[in-house]
């Protein structure tokens, strides 16, 4: 593409570690006490490029929506770091974070308590520029913001618990919109939207990429929308990358024990698919964050897991090809 | 053929608010043979919680139910007793919940809770060991480790899918005739899910219960169901086995419906989406209640409420199929099919 | 009913009076505010025209409650009783409520070594019984309107407080309050524009429930000879004049009593029923796109 050489990922996890409880855990060995520290994240790093789409799909615990608010900085970096366009932004304040805030923002999951009760939709789209002191001819206008989404002008003198849970999203959307950032991070977009409203909401989301050349990390338990939408696709198993690589690679040659079997579980709208395709079912259920296993995280549940590696060492990244990665000790006998 | 366990004919639903009466459910129909699951899908605000509410008669003080039947094996529910229907539920009628922590009380251990669901339905003539027995055995057979020990934990120590099992043990501990399971994996991860699913299916094989499994989600109901239901507005618009409403689904909303689900087929273009939101029970259109959304809405779709068809097995309700509704050019919908 | 209605104002005022209760509280409190602000109009005489030859006579056409020792028409004086008493309670009570805002919105959202302070600071207040409080601070500074009122403010204070800190700690965990963080709003931005207008309701709930509080306590500490001075007509100097007679002349105690009486159970209804009718106030609508 260029000759330049390869330019700086748009966004990028680095070895990145995100714990919570380190204080209590630390008081606690003063006075004895039991204070377990969450790995909401252990030694992640992931890349989101420029106008690129990465999904990240995982289950409970697996720390999809805590790696999302670390790459915003919403959460604090325990190790590693947070880049973005180059630059470090673990430990940012002030100022720095400030300007960091214009470029990457976030549309949350419950669209209705993500929005200020007591502002109007009006105000609620005029806050990103009034906090950052824009002036009013460098402002996108209310009217246009909720063009933008798709969504009548009417509603900007209401309130958003008289939206509907549509409509409030699509407020989310044009209010993460109004700063121009370069990153969007969608946490469960579709969640709780009705199968005939996904698919507006994922048009529209496609059209924005496409007008603004946005990139978007998409989090989501939902393995349709990032077959759909995503050009990459990560999985997360209680806190680790366990796979990430071009989305149709990723499901169609899967090479991480767990992928397979999350991609084989999900219930398709084909009758077919139950009896030709029996999923293989994990045993047990997700350890705790709280207290995960040792060596590889997902060996305890894990049908290729030997007793000696894969219960000790914690897998690296090795690559199936130049732009799929696995980190799993037995990938290639997964592979077969 | 199998003879139905449940059956529901021409049940009406109506919440009442001041002077006036919201029509939730009409002119309900379904049918549920033993060891038969069937799925009730819909979006929100399509009665579906409502029709459960009614199955088993418990409904809000402001709800009435203004016509119909509900037959379980030919004893009509409706026309019993409250205190006749007290003794059936939890007996031949149970029912499972979207969350399963909130079903269970968090004051007693699931061990008292089994009991005395037992207790109240076999009054005394169960001994404290036959009890603690048959609790022991439903346990073992959801597959929770250890059963004996668990039994005197409480329900906050156990995890999600271990207390939804724990739910599923005590729904089918009496051996119900029917089982109603509303959203019963909504709140699972999908891996946890699909335990749930394939356990549940099992179950209700083996014991030969009539299954009514409610959920939003066409993929679960593909894996688990025997035959399937769309509802619309407190409507049925269509009702055939698995396959058939899968591969040829005949009304609009159902094929929009299927059409809408983001998949990997689908990418590269835009996922189709149904314009303009459900009616609300207040502002239902007078004629087809999906007229308004309908890419094949005519005159005849405004005027009259279409009639619930019977084409070889699989009903619809839709005036497109109706040759004596006045519906024109119906092979334009006919032909209309699902399929990429 | 649209959505809107619902939640302004006309709204709430509305089914704040479809109830007895609510209608009842709210003419009560209107008719005293009234009466507090057009008090030397609405008085038929003034409060301290005294007219011995008329004293002690029990209710007449010319004095409808009667007068006193000193010929005072009782009734003036209660009506300018009531611009001093609601004078003095309500900037006491929303003293009490700022005070209480700040220092709780402070502890909940800053949290740490600031918060476990203010609670004991908070924690501290409160066990003080206010009126011994009171006692103790007039002492020193000598009776005075201005002491009464901030002694009232000091001692409720820590009701706000911590109901202000309840109601923080719980919002602070509201996604709404990450996302203004993430769009890159400062602290103090959050705390005045986000949480303060949603947690404050309850607070004026509080204070509405409190103004009759404040002026048992005028009243109490005033019949004590602590609190406001006569000549000036407060409700509790009228009581303790009236007291020394009660045996023969009961009237003013008996009026004030009615009045205290009405007094309290107006804004205490008006509380509660403002109280039942925002609470459930959570209208939302969820589904389509």
């Amino acid at each position: 593409m260029s000759m330049e050489g390869k330019k700086a990922p748009r966004a990028e996890a680095r070895d990145l570690c995100v714990h919570f409880g380190q204080r209590a855990a630390g008081f606690a060995k003063f006075t004895g006490r039991r204070a377990p520290v969450v790995h909401a994240v252990d030694d992640v790093s992931l890349e989101i490029g420029p106008r690129e789409v990465v999904g990240l799909v995982g289950e409970s615990g697996s720390g999809k929506t805590t790696l999302g608010k670390a790459l915003l900085r919403l959460v604090p970096v325990t190790s590693g770091q947070v880049l973005f366009d180059g630059d470090d932004v673990s430990h940012s304040r002030g100022d720095q974070i400030r300007q960091f805030r214009r470029q990457a923002q976030m549309i949350f999951q419950d669209p209705h308590a993500s929005l200020s009760p007591r502002l109007t939709i009006s105000q609620l789209l005029e806050e990103p520029y009034r906090i950052h002191r824009i002036p009013e001819e460098d402002r996108t206008s209310v009217a246009h913001l909720l063009e933008t989404v798709e969504l009548s002008s009417e509603l900007a003198n209401k309130y958003p618990h008289e939206l509907s849970g549509g409509q409030a999203r699509r407020v989310g959307i044009a209010r993460a919109l109004a700063l121009h950032p370069k990153l969007l991070i969608a946490d469960e977009p579709t969640a709780g939207l009705d199968v005939s409203a996904i698919g507006n909401i994922l048009n529209l989301m496609n059209d924005i990429k496409d007008e603004y050349g946005i990139s978007y990390l998409i989090i989501t338990h939902d393995i349709g929308v990032v077959e759909y939408i995503a050009d990459r696709l990560a999985v997360m198993y209680l806190g680790n990358v366990v796979e990430v690589g071009p989305t149709e690679r990723v499901l169609d040659d899967a090479a991480h024990p767990y992928t397979r079997a999350l991609l084989s579980t999900v219930p398709k709208p084909d009758p077919r698919r139950k009896d030709g395709h029996a999923p293989s079912l994990l045993p047990g259920e997700i350890p705790s964050p709280k207290n995960p296993p040792s060596g590889c995280r997902f060996h305890t549940r894990c049908a290729y897991s030997d007793n000696g590696l894969c219960r000790t060492v914690m897998p690296k990244q090795e690559w199936v090809d130049e732009s799929h990665a696995v980190y799993c000790h037995r990938w290639r006998t997964v592979r077969g | 053929m199998t003879e139905s366990v449940v059956k529901v004919r021409d049940l009406d639903l109506v919440y009442q608010s001041g002077n006036e009466a919201f029509p939730a459910l009409s002119d309900i129909e379904l049918e549920v043979g033993a060891g038969e699951v069937l799925g009730i899908v819909g979006e929100s605000g399509c009665g579906k919680s409502s029709l459960s509410s009614a199955l088993l008669r418990l409904l809000p003080p402001n709800g009435r139910i203004t016509r119909g039947h509900v037959f379980y094996k030919d004893l009509d529910l409706l026309e019993i007793p409250e205190t006749r229907m007290r003794q059936f539920r939890g007996a031949e009628l149970a029912m499972i919940f979207q969350d399963p922590l909130t079903s269970l009380n968090p004051t007693f251990t699931i061990g008292t809770q089994m009991r005395d669901v037992q207790r109240a339905h076999g009054g005394g003539s169960l001994s404290r060991a036959q009890i603690y027995r048959r609790s022991v055995e439903m346990l073992e057979q959801v597959g929770m480790p250890d059963p004996e020990d668990r039994l005197r934990s409480y329900p906050h120590e156990f995890s999600g899918g271990m207390r939804q099992r724990i739910m599923i043990a005590v729904a089918l501990m009496l051996k119900p005739g029917v089982l109603i399971a509303d959203e019963p994996t909504t709140a699972l991860d999908v891996t946890l899910q699909a335990q749930i699913l394939s356990l549940l299916r099992g179950l209700c094989k083996e014991e030969g219960t009539a299954t009514i499994f409610i959920s939003h989600d066409l993929g679960v109901v593909a894996q688990i169901c025997d035959r399937v239901m769309v509802m619309y507005a407190g409507r049925v618009v269509e009702s055939a086995d698995l396959f058939s409403l899968f591969d040829e689904p005949l009304h609009p909303y159902t094929r929009a419906l299927l059409r809408s689900i983001p998949s990997r087929n689908r990418r590269g273009s835009r996922l189709v989406s149904i314009p303009g939101r459900v009616p609300s029970l207040s502002a239902l259109p007078s004629g087809c209640k999906f007229v308004n959304r309908c890419p094949h809405a005519q005159d005849v779709c405004r005027a009259t409420e279409p009639r619930f068809l019977d084409i070889q097995g699989h009903r619809v309700r839709c005036h497109a199929y109706d040759s004596s509704s006045g519906f024109r050019d119906a092979g334009v919908v006919t032909a209309d099919r699902f399929g990429d | 009913m649209d959505a809107r209605s619902a939640t302004g104002v006309l709204g709430v005022l509305r089914r704040v009076l479809a109830r007895p209760s609510g209608l009842f509280g709210l003419l009560v409190v209107a008719t005293l505010l009234v009466t507090a602000v057009f008090a030397p109009e609405i008085a038929p005489y003034s409060a301290g025209a005294q007219n011995i030859v008329m004293r002690l006579q029990g209710p007449s056409i010319a004095h409808l409650m009667g007068t006193d020792h000193l010929g005072r028409d009782i009734l003036s004086r209660i009506i300018i009783g009531t611009r001093v008493e609601l004078g003095l309670a309500v900037p006491a009570v929303l003293v009490a409520l700022a005070l209480g805002l700040v220092v709780g919105v402070a502890a909940g959202y800053l949290g740490g070594i600031l918060d476990d302070c203010m609670v004991v600071l908070m924690d501290a207040t409160q066990a003080f019984p206010a009126v011994i409080l009171g006692l103790a601070l007039l002492a020193l500074v000598g009776p005075s309107l201005k002491a009464l009122g901030l002694v009232i403010a000091v001692a409720f204070s820590p009701q706000y407080g911590r109901v202000a800190r309840a109601s923080v700690l719980k919002l602070r965990q509201e996604p709404f309050i990450e996302a203004e963080r993430a769009l890159g709003a400062s602290n103090k931005r959050i705390m005045f524009v986000h949480v303060i207008p949603n947690i404050i309701a309850p607070l004026f709930i509080l204070s509405a429930m409190n103004v009759p509080s404040a002026i048992a306590i005028e009243a109490g500490l005033s019949f004590l000879g602590l609190g406001v001075q006569p000549p000036t007509p407060s409700w509790g100097v009228i009581l303790n004049d009236g007291f020394n007679r009660v045996r023969e002349f009961p009237w003013p105690v008996i009026w004030v009593g009615l009045v205290l009486i009405i007094t309290t159970l107006g804004f205490t209804l008006l509380g509660e029923s403002l109280r039942d009718t925002i609470d459930p106030r959570l209208a939302g609508t969820r589904g389509g796109a």
